[in-house]
């Protein structure tokens, strides 16, 4: 087994564990490289079919390649697609910065959501080496009532046994590729032939590294237009995958606080 | 190289700056060894050890040496110490790296990067405070190998034995330790030395032998990426070289299969048994049982998506993969079986005796309910006993009753349902359990045994053995010293005189089954005198079996293999298939001598049998007289404490026939097939299953006593 097999043979453990052990998940899908390589797991893990809904939280300014691979891939993959809009700006935090004021509607539509359908799971894309708040990740982590991350009581995890009895009214994060790193993503999408949406191959010198709202995310210079050349480059680079996301970097915090309150 | 160019003034001008590496990076990669090198192995480490004993120093350094940092970012690290006329410390780097600013952060698990001349480092970092042992913990069980760091001016300190011994626990064998701070003992041989037999002796005693004990001084970087002439004394490695030795984790392949059950799908016509294989292969044709329980199935196929062509269907899978097996017959799977050889399984049963570490505040006790997570399974359970309950970081710990926070222990658990898995020692992937309280796992540990219930204490009916109420443990054991002081045919009629109901002695015609023969018969002793026959005996054995039987003038009962059996394995493996693998040899074993054992012994309150202490180190831990829980009977070697020779004279004088292959150098005879001549000096079940492991030549009769 080669690394790529191991990391397979992992997630599709995980993803396996979570449609046991929860009542009633979904998995949330962000449109981008992460979350389409964990529907490839799903379905490999369940022999071709997702046996869960696939959920869409949409901030409505989502880049038009994005919501054109959704509807086709959606009917392609044969999905039990969610779409969940989120709710307007004003009704968010307004002692957040702009950018990550406007991310955080996202965490406000993913609240409505959960308490539309009452999921007790949501297997969400994450992955440890995006972004240092994530590396403290557990694959199963618990969230409060308000999908309140509490970073300072986990629970251990060992051993691939998981917490998975969440208390009245809390819900899980299931993290299916929280070992994965970026250039994992980028080998397995290659081998597996995984579609993917075009910005993120370089065009007139630019690409985008991560993709988010079109408002508030931004292409890097790069001029890898193929997947080869994104894996040699994402391989040499020292630059982090989300600098091209500015609700990271208004204030030292942002993406913490976004993330205790229920970001992913 | 990328760079930030943001293209949206709107956003980007409000802080440029932020977009460039100053943003804190939990991920480094090195840029001079970016060239694409495939097989670099990665290797998951874990450094524990003593608050304050130079973690941080030492992940500083090594980020330092290894070129691991970004461009600028030590000398702007100097830059701010020296504005703040603070003297640089190491130490600061990893402060700044993992966002100093917010405390509540830094005290869980983070990930770095480095390269060492042949291996990429995935350094899982755990904290150090005691409070935190939980994600020292998580952190540590994810490591393929730990280094332990020990302060040269402090010694071993509680949390470096706790943490020791965690790493014994969490199956964490590959460890090295470092003696840190040597500048600030003068860089003494006889100081390092003394922490080096301290911490030693500590961890052979847990069964972890250190890769190697180093000598440093994180600080100024001697003995990490450079041997320094102030420990010109130390001949080991440095810490880079030591880090360059470590191997990942392979997936046990070479352990037999087993296959926790995940779940049962029916999506479609196929019913699909998912789930990872933990250890071993399994392959279709295989038959399999499903534990707990005595279901057998034979393997279908191996399901996979996307579906592959007719060729390249898999046809088996191996030990760390997650697959979908279909079978030939419809039994009732469910989550938490396990699919293990049917001539290997699993152990299963109600009652589970572990090594356990506890986190939670309140301290576990006898009675203390609790939910057991084995494999996939999970059940609730009581505790029922603590034994050797004590804080491991204390030097001279005084047992307790219960097992406090961050403690350890011995504890028996009752179970509601009965759970499969493997002693730690047999299997380490299937030989750990999760403790669950309310709803949060809250321990874990590695399984010691796991049995029925009519093994650890007694029950009424017929599983009763010898006069009422008395277990067949507590029987043989209150008998054991009557025994040991008889002589052989002395002991064989005190197992007469002690046991109401049948006693069965099973022979194979080995010299020693010959003197046992010879003593029954010599005393006219009730005893049923029965033999196996596999149908694959040397023509001498059979020879000799006329000629016992003429001798004594008395018929030996044969027991047969059941004739179904017998062909589905020859159909399945082929006439001589137990020479393709330890698992082909056990089910030959199985089926040929095992199951016609079960059914030789079946009603019988004892049996005797031929075994010697010294033919080999497998049978010295068997015992004079044993009880045989499975079977629920006294077991008793007479010849237990008789050397070869001693057997020898014995035949001799009285005139006992033995097999004539003796004289050519056989010296323990089974079946034809597998059992070869000796070579002067070889042991003496070296010519049974020469092909395999020593440690494991049994055929499955004679399970070791507890």
């Amino acid at each position: 087994m080669d690394r790529l097999d191991d990391l397979e043979a992992q997630s599709v453990f995980i993803l396996r564990e979570a449609f046991a052990r929860l009542r009633k998940i979904a998995l949330l899908w962000s449109l981008g490289k992460d979350s389409n390589v964990m529907i490839w797991l799903a379905r490999k893990a369940f022999f071709g079919r997702v046996p869960f809904p696939v959920m869409h939280v949409d901030t409505g300014k989502k880049f038009p390649e994005m919501y054109a691979f959704r509807e086709q891939y959606a009917e392609q993959w044969n999905l039990d697609l969610i779409v969940e809009h989120c709710p307007p700006l004003e009704t968010v935090d307004p002692t957040l910065p702009p950018a990550a004021r406007s991310a955080a509607r996202k965490t406000e539509g993913l609240k409505l959501a959960l308490a539309k359908h009452g999921f007790d799971g949501l297997i969400a894309g994450i992955r440890r080496d995006e972004e240092p708040t994530r590396a403290k990740e557990r694959v199963f982590s618990p969230r409060g009532a308000e999908g309140i991350w509490d970073v300072r009581d986990q629970p251990p995890e060992f051993w691939n046994h998981f917490n998975a009895s969440p208390p009245p009214g809390a819900h899980l994060r299931v993290h299916p590729i929280l070992h994965w790193t970026e250039a994992d993503i980028w080998k397995y999408t290659r081998r597996e032939k995984i579609p993917i949406i075009p910005l993120y191959l370089s065009q007139n010198g630019k690409r985008y590294r991560s993709l988010g709202d079109a408002d508030i995310t931004s292409p890097v210079a790069s001029s890898a237009a193929t997947i080869d050349e994104i894996v040699e480059e994402v391989e040499a680079t020292k630059v982090p995958e989300r600098s091209g996301r500015a609700m990271d970097h208004e204030s030292e915090d942002a993406f913490e606080r976004l993330r205790t309150a229920g970001y992913l | 190289m990328l760079s930030s160019d943001c293209g949206r003034p709107d956003i980007c001008n409000a802080k440029p700056h932020r977009f460039e590496l100053e943003n804190a990076m939990n991920i480094l990669v090195s840029p001079q060894t970016a060239i694409a090198l495939p097989q670099r192995p990665l290797v998951r480490i874990v450094i524990v050890g003593h608050v304050d004993h130079g973690k941080s120093t030492l992940i500083g350094r090594l980020l330092h040496e290894t070129g691991s940092l970004p461009d600028g970012k030590l000398d702007s690290l100097k830059a701010v110490s020296a504005r703040r006329g603070m003297p640089f410390e190491w130490s600061f780097l990893l402060d700044s790296l993992q966002t100093e600013r917010d405390q509540g952060i830094t005290i869980d698990t983070s990930q770095i990067r480095f390269r060492t001349p042949s291996r990429d480092i995935l350094l899982i970092d755990a904290p150090g405070h005691a409070e935190f042992l939980r994600n020292m913990i998580t952190g540590a069980a994810q490591a393929d190998a730990a280094i332990l760091i020990v302060d040269a001016t402090e010694g071993v300190r509680d949390q470096t034995r706790r943490h020791g011994y965690l790493l014994h626990l969490l199956g964490v064998r590959q460890v090295a330790v470092v003696v840190n701070k040597m500048d600030r003992v003068d860089h003494d041989a006889g100081r390092f030395h003394d922490i080096e037999r301290e911490i030693s002796g500590y961890l052979n005693g847990l069964g972890v032998t250190p890769a190697a004990v180093i000598p440093i001084s994180a600080r100024h970087g001697d003995g990490v990426a450079r041997r320094s002439p102030d420990i010109a004394w130390h001949e080991g490695p440095t810490v880079l070289e030591a880090l360059d030795q470590f191997s990942p984790a392979r997936h046990p392949l070479d352990l037999t299969l087993r296959m926790p059950v995940q779940a049962v799908y029916k999506f479609d016509e196929r019913r699909i048994i998912a789930g990872r294989v933990e250890s071993g292969r399994i392959a279709v044709g295989d038959e399999v049982r499903i534990m707990p329980g005595a279901k057998f199935a034979v393997v279908k196929s191996i399901e996979a998506w996307p579906v592959p062509n007719e060729a390249r269907t898999p046809s088996e899978a191996g030990a760390g993969q997650s697959v979908g097996i279909t079978l030939d017959r419809e039994l009732f799977i469910e989550r938490g079986n396990v699919l293990s050889p049917a001539s290997a399984p699993a152990s299963a049963g109600r009652s589970i005796r572990a090594r356990v570490f506890w986190l939670d505040q309140a301290p576990l006790a006898v009675g203390t309910p609790l939910v057991v997570r084995l494999g996939t399974a999970e059940t609730r359970g009581i505790v029922s006993a603590i034994d050797k309950a004590v804080d491991p970081g204390h030097l001279a710990p005084q047992a307790a009753t219960t097992i406090g926070q961050n403690h350890v222990g011995e504890i028996e658990v009752s179970l509601a349902q009965a759970l499969a898995g493997d002693p730690q020692a047999v299997n380490p992937f299937t030989g750990r359990i999760v403790l669950e309280l309310d709803g949060r796992i809250a321990g874990g540990g590695l399984v010691l045994a796991i049995r029925s219930p009519e093994a650890s204490q007694p029950q009424h009916g017929a599983a009763r053995f010898g006069q009422a109420g008395e277990s067949v443990a507590a029987r043989v054991a209150n008998l054991a010293p009557r025994f040991a002081a008889l002589p052989p045919a002395g002991r064989l009629a005190l197992l007469r005189d002690e046991i109401d109901g049948r006693i069965v002695f099973t022979t194979s015609f080995g010299i020693e089954d010959q003197a046992i023969l010879h003593m029954i018969n010599d005393r006219g002793l009730d005893i049923d005198v029965v033999t196996l026959d596999t149908g694959r005996l040397f023509p001498e054995t059979y020879e000799l079996w006329a000629q016992t039987e003429r001798r004594f003038g008395r018929r030996i009962r044969a027991i047969y293999p059941r004739h179904d059996e017998l062909e589905r394995l020859v159909e399945r493996q082929g006439i001589n298939g137990f020479y393709a693998s330890r698992d082909a040899r056990m089910a030959c074993c199985l089926v040929r001598k095992v199951e016609p054992l079960d059914r030789a012994l079946n009603g019988a309150r004892a049996w005797i049998v031929g075994l010697r202490a010294d033919q080999s180190a497998n049978r010295r831990d068997m015992g004079l007289i044993t009880a045989d829980a499975k079977r629920n009977l006294a077991k008793l070697s007479p010849l237990f404490d008789w050397t070869r020779d001693k057997v020898a004279d014995f035949v001799s004088a009285h005139g006992v026939p033995i097999n004539s292959l003796h004289a050519k150098g056989f010296v323990s005879i089974g079946c034809a097939p597998c059992t070869r001549a000796l070579q002067p000096g070889e042991p003496e079940r070296a010519g049974r299953w020469w092909w395999e492991d020593e440690t494991k030549k049994e055929c499955g009769l004679h399970d070791r006593a507890r």
